[in-house]
């Protein structure tokens, strides 16, 4: 069956074709479950049919739409991330929460909440990418700097080591500041409060983004191959590379800078893909993004029911349905590892 | 043994005076410093019963029971990361980095939330290192079982904590919001790692945890030099592996578990100091353990006055002061294995 998927051009369409059913109907549900239920049809008319006068429609226009939307961008754009990650890195562990690169968005926007409080949205986003590209970039020295080059494994703590040193940085700024609350968000991820304004920046961020990442999706199908393969081919494999991880930063950036650190979802859902949809990364992107959407807005959805009328962070959501699949990862990655 | 590393276990008097010295010299400007500034001779004064009831107040019931606290958990901490990296030969075995830490830590939480109001405050103190322990032998249990596939591969078994650190960690985040404010405070507190409100019941709690654990571990040293051959090796010299090792292990987790309940997580530490040891004293596991008990101690001491002290009246929690110092030398050990 899946090398049947792996092989038809139909049935991928197929698969994308429910995808979208799928997370059209979540976001359904999304829009219309929440502290007030509201009614599916209710939800048709406020987003066909507003009427500024029912408290309803206000609801599902300023608070539940944009909010649901913010969900699917901030899911497609971790998975996106990590899909391109581990495209690059030929690395089955690379993503953007384990390599430390959400702790680093955050430690930039705890600073710049501390030194500059009166920066604008655009300016945290700016400052989001930076964080975001300050732990790439010094993940990736570690990674270069090292005897036995980067495996899996050294990935992984390097990004443990570099993720807890931002972070820890950043908790001594935020007490100092007293900005804890605010990084505590940042830290645990949650998709309350977002607006319209927040929405614009993904979006921007979410066109630049995509578009480069489809543009090098045909040279991350080769470059998997093998570097020299690659490079054989006349793949010019360092220009991929940084175009890569200009994706990597604006992508993460921004979801972190709207939706704070949601971890796992960047690890799991391209290997999701990968498995259903076969090798080609001009599709795995796409369908990446659809299903990092769809997971992002299912677990929001869950974060406001298990602690109903409290919210759950959605960080810990992701994180626990991601720590089994990670686990499994762990197991068969490296077992066939030399010590 | 080669000649370099007998240079260096001749060394282990000298390096042993050399420390105690400088916790004796920590222990002064520890007591000294803070929000008010005693100075050492009124410290001594105080110490010998001439004080004034203020600097007494200050000396034996907030700043003396901390600062032995700190060098507890420091210690008990080096020694549990010592022995966890001889038993799985892995250089990066720690109980933090395990999620050892975290699992004890998510087991106190659960007290805090359903059992400490049901009994009394002092008494508590008493139990939180039993749900420590609880909890610290659960994760260590769930990394052992998820990381055996026909032997535990060290590699696999610090990715499996990785993995478990993170679970624990969303369990955790999850149940502290259901928390009452109070309640709340306390479990973050002590999460970022946190010995502020010391007092000399901690101390007792924890102590003979300490007491008993640490020579238990140091009789056993000989069994942690041979595994660290090899196990093919160390049952070739007649060691029954698994069964010491789990034994070992448990001594470890105990550990942990006894330091996490009364310092709360800190991280790294039972990593860095282990190795620092290694690099003076040599190899044998006999002068390790000794050295990084007392370096383990002395590092904590530091970092908790540095905590309290570069950014009053904020004080910076303990464990963030430790990662911040030892996070670096981790990366650096990083890019140096192999």
């Amino acid at each position: 069956m899946l090398s049947l998927i792996h092989r038809s051009k139909t049935l991928k369409l197929i698969i994308v074709l429910l995808a979208v059913i799928a997370l059209v109907l979540s976001l359904g549900f999304s829009i219309s479950f929440g502290a007030a239920d509201i009614h599916l049809s209710t939800v048709w008319q406020a987003i066909f049919n507003f009427n500024e006068d029912l408290s309803s429609h206000q609801v599902v226009q300023e608070l539940r739409l944009p909010r649901a939307f913010a969900a699917v961008m901030a899911g497609a754009f971790l998975s996106v991330s990590g899909a391109v990650m581990q495209g690059l890195t030929r690395n089955p562990l690379a993503s953007p929460s384990i390599m430390g690169v959400t702790d680093g968005a955050a430690f930039a926007l705890v600073l710049v909440m501390a030194f500059l409080p009166g920066v604008t949205n655009l300016g945290m986003t700016m400052a989001s990418f930076a964080g975001a590209g300050i732990a790439v970039v010094l993940v990736f020295m570690i990674g270069s700097f090292s005897t036995g080059g980067l495996t899996p494994v050294k990935l992984a703590l390097a990004g443990v080591a570099i993720g807890t040193l931002l972070s820890s940085v950043s908790s001594v700024i935020a007490l100092h500041f007293q900005l804890e609350k605010q990084l505590g968000f940042w830290l645990a991820g949650g998709l309350a409060g977002t607006d319209w304004a927040s929405n614009q920046i993904l979006l921007i961020s979410g066109i630049i983004g995509m578009f480069v990442a489809l543009t090098i999706a045909k040279s991350i199908t080769v470059l998997n191959l093998g570097e020299d393969v690659a490079a054989g081919l006349g793949q010019n494999n360092i220009l991929i590379k940084i175009m890569g991880i200009l994706t990597v930063l604006i992508l993460t950036g921004a979801a972190v800078s709207v939706a704070g650190a949601v971890g796992f979802i960047g690890l799991i859902v391209p290997h999701m893909t990968r498995f259903i949809i076969g090798t080609d990364y001009r599709w795995i992107i796409p369908v990446s993004a659809l299903f990092g959407a769809l997971l992002l807005v299912l677990s929001d959805v869950v974060s406001r029911f298990v602690n109903a009328p409290y919210e759950t962070p959605v960080g810990a959501i992701t994180s626990l349905i991601g720590v089994p699949f990670f686990l499994y990862l762990a197991r068969g990655s490296s077992g066939s590892d030399k010590k | 043994m080669t000649k370099e590393n007998k240079r260096k276990a001749s060394r282990f008097p000298g390096i042993m005076i050399l420390l105690l010295l400088l916790i004796v010299l920590m222990f002064f400007i520890t007591l000294g410093t803070g929000v008010i500034t005693i100075s050492p001779s009124d410290v001594i004064r105080t110490i010998l019963g001439n004080g004034t009831d203020r600097q007494e107040l200050v000396l034996f019931d907030i700043r003396l029971p901390r600062i032995i606290l700190a060098f507890l958990v420091g210690t008990g901490l080096a020694v549990s990361g010592v022995i966890l990296q001889g038993i799985t030969q892995n250089d990066l075995a720690e109980p933090g980095i395990l999620g050892i830490n975290t699992g004890a830590g998510f087991a106190v939480v659960l007290f805090i939330f359903f059992i400490q109001d049901s009994i009394g405050g002092v008494f508590s103190v008493f139990i939180m290192p039993l749900f420590a322990l609880a909890g610290a032998l659960l994760a260590a249990f769930l990394i052992y079982i998820l990381a055996w596939k026909n032997g535990v591969n060290p590699i696999r078994l610090v990715l499996v904590g990785i993995g478990i650190n993170a679970g624990f960690s969303a369990a955790l985040a999850i149940l502290q919001l259901k928390m009452n404010p109070q309640d709340f405070r306390q479990a973050t507190v002590w999460l970022s790692g946190d010995i502020w409100s010391a007092d000399w019941t901690f101390v007792l709690a924890l102590l003979p945890w300490i007491l008993i654990l640490v020579p238990l571990a140091l009789q056993k040293s000989n069994i942690l030099n041979v595994l660290r051959l090899g196990d093919d090796i160390a049952a070739g010299l007649g060691v029954k592996v698994e069964r010491d090792r789990r034994l070992l292990l448990i001594i470890a987790v105990s550990l942990a578990g006894a330091s996490v309940a009364a310092g709360g997580a800190i991280t790294f530490l039972g990593l860095v100091i282990p190795h620092i040891a290694r690099k003076v004293i040599g190899p044998l596991h006999h002068y390790i353990i000794p050295v990084s008990a007392l370096m383990g101690g002395l590092l904590l001491m530091v970092s908790d006055t540095i905590g309290r002290n570069v950014m009053t009246p904020t004080e910076i929690p303990v464990g963030i002061v430790v990662a911040i110092l030892s996070a670096p030398y981790f990366v650096y050990l990083l890019m140096k294995e192999n």
